[in-house]
């Protein structure tokens, strides 16, 4: 009895050694060398993955920073980690952080139910992609939100939620990354990454609609009617096809809330800070 | 019994709702105005060559086509051209449209009005092609693919048979079957004139066997010209597929990526056949057709000959109006045909049909979570995996998956969404796959 | 207000509900013969079995899953009609309550439900039970008919336990049977023999599968498939051995395999999506079929072999693709 119990311990333990002694000496051999670097940047960096900075992943990223030199490394950044993140990277490279300033995606459309009412009703799977591709949408407008929701589902971080009253996404500002899912979701390209300007708070026009003005206030009382009342004010103000762009370099301060203020539609908003 | 031709892969059968199968073709009302959109056909529009305010006959060219892939456009009506600008479509998205206010019906000259069929061809093959060009024909089985391009045949290449398409397999459609009741000779001589564009003697009018007044009258008279014979297929959903046509008449397959003139066939819709009988024979340009108004919601279904342009909302009018309960009009078939979001918008060169639907056979059913049945594998007729299409979407899987999947090669006959016991809308996935495969 | 949707826009009538509903009709002869045969026992647990399925579904979908309520589509009916035809009548219905739990909590519901499971759950029921309770899930009780033949027992062997001992004719301690010993063909295609209460007759079971051929719940593929590779690979090794236990019709005719090839391989959710797959699929488990019951210890391989199968089914999926239009052949 004793023997067979230790027999059993002697052939169980031998082969647990050797294949011990196997695998230790397999690890050595094939182990991936990486650098320390990379290690370490990877462990300061959110790892959600999202691929705002524009590289693949927070891998591939962290890879790039660590191969990077001084002026390469002022082109790398992750919005998601933002400043903190950038900070702590910059230190362990010994090179200066590079301070960008903050941005958020703004939704270039004002169709709620209330502005743009619904004239058909959908009837098909909840996804814009769909919905795009066969009609105009619920309201008319064949530039304006269709509100199922795309746009939520791909953004990562919980900053998009869909408003029940108005049926239109919003963006939690502090929540976004500006990490821009959203803007390569929305068949209709109505987010858009924006910056905050040097007054420190933002104004766009909200309105995609290259309709002519009649035909666009038809369809929603808040649209862009190519009036070139802005662009009266502000000469870089352009008017393209009936719809008006506010160049992001604009310095928004009491310029945007002349031109929110004067706006006859109310298509062009202005924040005074661009975290509400 | 004479045999019967289908195609072997997929397809499924569908009830047929052919009201209207007795129903002669009647005219339609001019409308008081009419919007005839300069792009009705696949590839660039065509350039405008009116202005406000100026005069047109019936048949007066309104604009030009723009390249090789484009089509002329005809005047339907006579009267004076008051906007030219984008008006919402069918679809609700716009579109540059000519907006003609009707004063009288005063035709053009030169085209002929009789009602004899016109037998003497005496036109070359380049002569033919031209006259097909500049009467504006395009596939009016809904594609609208340019004919000219398709009668022309690259160099090289060689056509051995030319297969006149009159399946009409989706259920409640009309328009094709009551064509070839009226106008057999037509379309015979049509045919005859295709076969005289293309060098070839060897014509196949392709009828599915729930049309027996159709195949009687053109089999008896086929029997009277050379060149021209009648097949008869089974019925079967999608039998007026290209592919499946050309499957079941020739027995071919059409090799992946390639056109059917690739390996020597051309598939020709009835209605595009008589356009072009009516074109060369006629000196008439493509601004008529046949639509069937039809549907659970209509109270006077039937077909009328409309001209292009006019509002769908006349012609829904005409048919008894908008019953309450109609929640759907779908213009083409209820299986591929799109719904309208703006009943003012017109009807077009490839308008088969318009559809009332009401609730109950024709609502949206509420999609549940698929049981892996695998009936969509079974009814695709492109021999595609829809399923795991489906999958590749949702789950957003890469570009090349599913181009490994052949999504691209999707017909979008809707064989996939309409056997789904749990209801799935595969079809709308199978489509984002397609436009994904194209974006790259 | 019109409405706007994607074509086509029209749908067929049978859904899931439909032809979950045409399944359990074609259940239903066997449920007849099992009465016949087993009387009232068989009906206590054809009953327990379903109440249970259906009520442990509808448990799970309200207080665990909080999503809708599923039992309206008859999946849980078919699983607990399918497993209560995998158990002796005999059966006690504590048991049959935690077989219920396993085939629906266990293998449907813990995968997410109908569609998402990989195992058939009333075969994941049925060896539950079979493993745990080995006693009870093999005493046959014999069939009414034939105690009134043979009067000598209430219990009886299978016909395929039968097949297994004929050539075990040197070990002393188990009972040996001769060929002689067999019910006949006629008995074995009618049901009139030994056996778990829903496999017996293959007559039911067969008029099942023409109603779902009929109706177009299923294709041909898989049961023809599945009892085509039994027969043939009992034939040849009938032939090739010239050992009774072998004997080609009576395998066909015994055990599980027809309620197995007709029902448990053909469940849409456990088995290969297209034609190609489904082929490989019925194909395979007629191989493992044959080879459980010819040289493992257990008389019986059609449960084991679907479950395996099943386990490959993603794989087959993968790589049995059929050949689309205009593909090189």
């Amino acid at each position: 009895m004793d023997d067979l119990i230790l027999s059993n311990i002697y052939i169980l333990g031998g082969i647990a050694f050797v294949a011990a002694t196997v695998l230790y000496l397999i690890s050595k051999k094939f182990a991936v060398r990486t650098d320390e670097m990379v290690i370490k940047i990877a462990a300061a960096l959110p790892q959600v993955n999202c691929g705002a900075c524009g590289k693949a992943g927070c891998a591939d990223f962290a890879t790039a920073c660590a191969r990077s030199d001084e002026s390469s490394f002022a082109n790398l950044y992750c919005p998601v980690g933002g400043a903190a993140v950038m900070q702590k990277i910059a230190s362990l490279k010994g090179y200066a952080a590079t301070d960008r300033v903050p941005s958020v995606a703004v939704l270039r459309c004002q169709g709620s139910c209330k502005n743009a009412p619904v004239k058909v009703e959908y009837d098909a799977v909840s996804s814009c992609r769909i919905a795009n591709r066969i009609s105009s949408g619920q309201s008319g407008c064949p530039d304006g939100c269709l509100h199922l929701g795309d746009c939520i589902k791909a953004c990562k971080f919980g900053a998009l939620t869909l408003n029940k009253e108005t049926g239109m996404p919003e963006v939690d500002t502090r929540r976004c990354v500006s990490c821009g899912a959203c803007v390569k979701v929305c068949p209709r390209g109505l987010f858009e990454i924006r910056r905050q300007s040097q007054a420190g708070g933002m104004v766009y026009v909200a309105c995609r609609n290259k309709q002519k003005g009649a035909v666009a206030r038809k369809n929603c009382t808040k649209a862009c009617i190519g009036c070139m009342k802005c662009s009266k004010i502000n000469e870089a103000i352009k008017v393209e096809n009936n719809l008006s762009y506010i160049p992001p370099e604009l310095d928004a301060g009491a310029l945007g809330k002349e031109l929110a203020d004067n706006c006859p539609t109310g298509a062009i908003i202005y924040k005074e800070r661009i975290h509400d | 019994m004479t045999k019967k031709f289908t195609f072997p892969m997929g397809g499924i059968h569908l009830a047929k709702h052919k009201i209207t199968t007795d129903c002669p073709i009647v005219n339609a009302d001019i409308p008081e105005f009419v919007t005839i959109p300069i792009k009705q056909h696949i590839g660039s529009p065509a350039k405008i060559l009116v202005a406000k305010g100026d005069k047109v006959r019936v048949g007066t060219l309104l604009a030009d086509a723009d390249g090789i892939v484009s089509a002329d456009v005809h005047s339907s009506v006579s009267g004076e051209v008051t906007k030219i600008e984008d008006l919402p479509g069918a679809s609700g998205y716009e579109e540059k449209m000519i907006t003609v206010k009707v004063e009288g019906d005063s035709w053009e000259e030169d085209i002929d009005r009789s009602e004899d069929v016109e037998k003497e061809i005496n036109l070359t093959p380049d002569e033919i092609i031209a006259k097909i060009r500049s009467a504006g024909i395009v596939g009016m089985g809904g594609a609208g693919y340019p004919t000219p391009i398709k009668t022309t045949i690259p160099e090289g290449k060689k056509a051995n048979i030319l297969i006149v398409n009159g399946i009409e397999c989706e259920p409640f459609l009309t328009a094709d079957d009551r064509l070839m009741v009226e106008k057999a000779e037509q379309i015979i001589m049509g045919a005859r004139v295709l076969n005289r564009a293309l060098g070839i003697q060897n014509a196949v009018i392709a009828i599915d066997e729930n049309k027996p007044r159709a195949i009687e009258i053109l089999t008896a008279l086929s029997k009277l010209y050379i060149g021209v014979n009648v097949k008869i297929c089974k019925t079967k959903y999608p039998q007026g597929g290209e592919k499946q046509l050309i499957k079941a008449i020739t027995g071919q397959e059409l090799p992946l990526g390639k056109l059917p003139i690739d390996i020597g066939c051309i598939v020709q819709n009835v209605g595009t056949v008589f356009a072009v009988y009516e074109a060369v024979l006629k000196n008439k340009p493509l601004f008529e057709r046949v639509v069937t108004v039809s549907g659970d919601g209509c109270k006077h279904p039937g077909n009328y000959l409309v001209r292009i342009g006019t509002p769908i909302s006349s012609l829904i009018e005409q048919s008894g109006g908008l019953n309450e309960n109609v929640h759907k009009v779908v213009v083409g078939g209820p299986m591929m045909g799109n719904a309208v979001v703006n009943l003012s918008a017109p009807v077009t060169k490839t308008t088969s049909g318009v559809l009332l639907l009401q609730d109950g056979e024709f609502s949206k059913k509420e999609a549940s979570s698929c049981i892996r049945c695998g009936k969509c594998a079974l009814a695709c007729p492109a021999g595609l995996r829809p399923f795991a299409i489906k999958q590749a979407v949702s789950f957003n899987d890469t570009v090349e998956h599913m181009r490994k999947l052949h999504a691209g090669d999707c017909i979008e006959c809707g064989c996939c969404s309409y056997v789904c016991p749990a209801n799935i809308p595969i079809l709308d996935y199978c489509k984002i796959a397609k436009q994904e495969i194209r974006k790259k | 207000m019109l409405k706007i949707s994607t074509n086509p826009h029209v749908q067929t009538s049978r859904d899931t509900q439909s032809l979950m509903l045409d399944v359990v009709i074609a259940l239903m002869p066997a449920a007849v013969a099992a009465i016949m045969f087993f009387g009232i026992d068989a009906l206590r647990v054809i009953l327990t079995s379903v109440a249970g399925c259906v009520l442990f579904e509808y448990l799970a979908c309200r207080y665990w899953l909080k999503s809708k309520n599923t039992t309206t589509d008859y999946s849980a009916i078919i699983t607990g009609l399918l497993l209560a035809y995998n158990l002796p009548s005999s059966m006690p219905c504590w048991m049959i309550l935690i077989g219920c739990f396993m085939a629906i909590i266990v293998a449907k519901m813990c995968f997410g439900g109908l569609g998402k499971n990989i195992f058939n759950p009333a075969l994941v029921g049925r060896v539950f039970l079979f493993i745990s309770f080995p006693v009870q899930m093999t005493v046959w009780p014999v069939p009414y008919f034939l105690q009134m033949v043979s009067p000598d027992g209430e219990t009886g062997a299978t016909t395929l336990r039968m097949l297994k001992s004929i050539d075990v004719s040197s070990s002393a301690s188990s009972k040996m049977y001769s060929i002689s010993d067999l019910p006949s063909y006629l008995d074995m295609f009618l049901g009139n023999v030994g056996g778990c209460i829903g496999e017996v007759s293959a007559l039911a079971l067969l008029l099942g599968f023409g109603y779902m051929l009929y109706r177009r719940v299923i294709t041909w593929h898989i049961p023809v498939y599945y009892l085509g590779t039994v027969f043939i690979m009992t034939a040849v090794l009938y032939f090739a051995t010239g050992d009774a236990k072998f004997l080609p019709l009576a395998h066909l005719l015994s055990g599980g395999l027809m309620l197995g090839a007709i029902f448990m391989a053909t469940d849409y959710t456990t088995s290969p999506m297209t034609v190609k797959g489904q082929i490989i699929f019925a194909v395979g488990c007629g191989l493992l079929t044959v080879i459980i019951r010819a040289f493992s210890a257990y008389p019986e391989g059609v449960s084991f072999a679907i479950l395996i199968m099943n386990a490959l089914v993603p794989l087959i999926d993968k790589y049995a693709i059929q050949r689309c239009y205009g593909e090189k052949k």
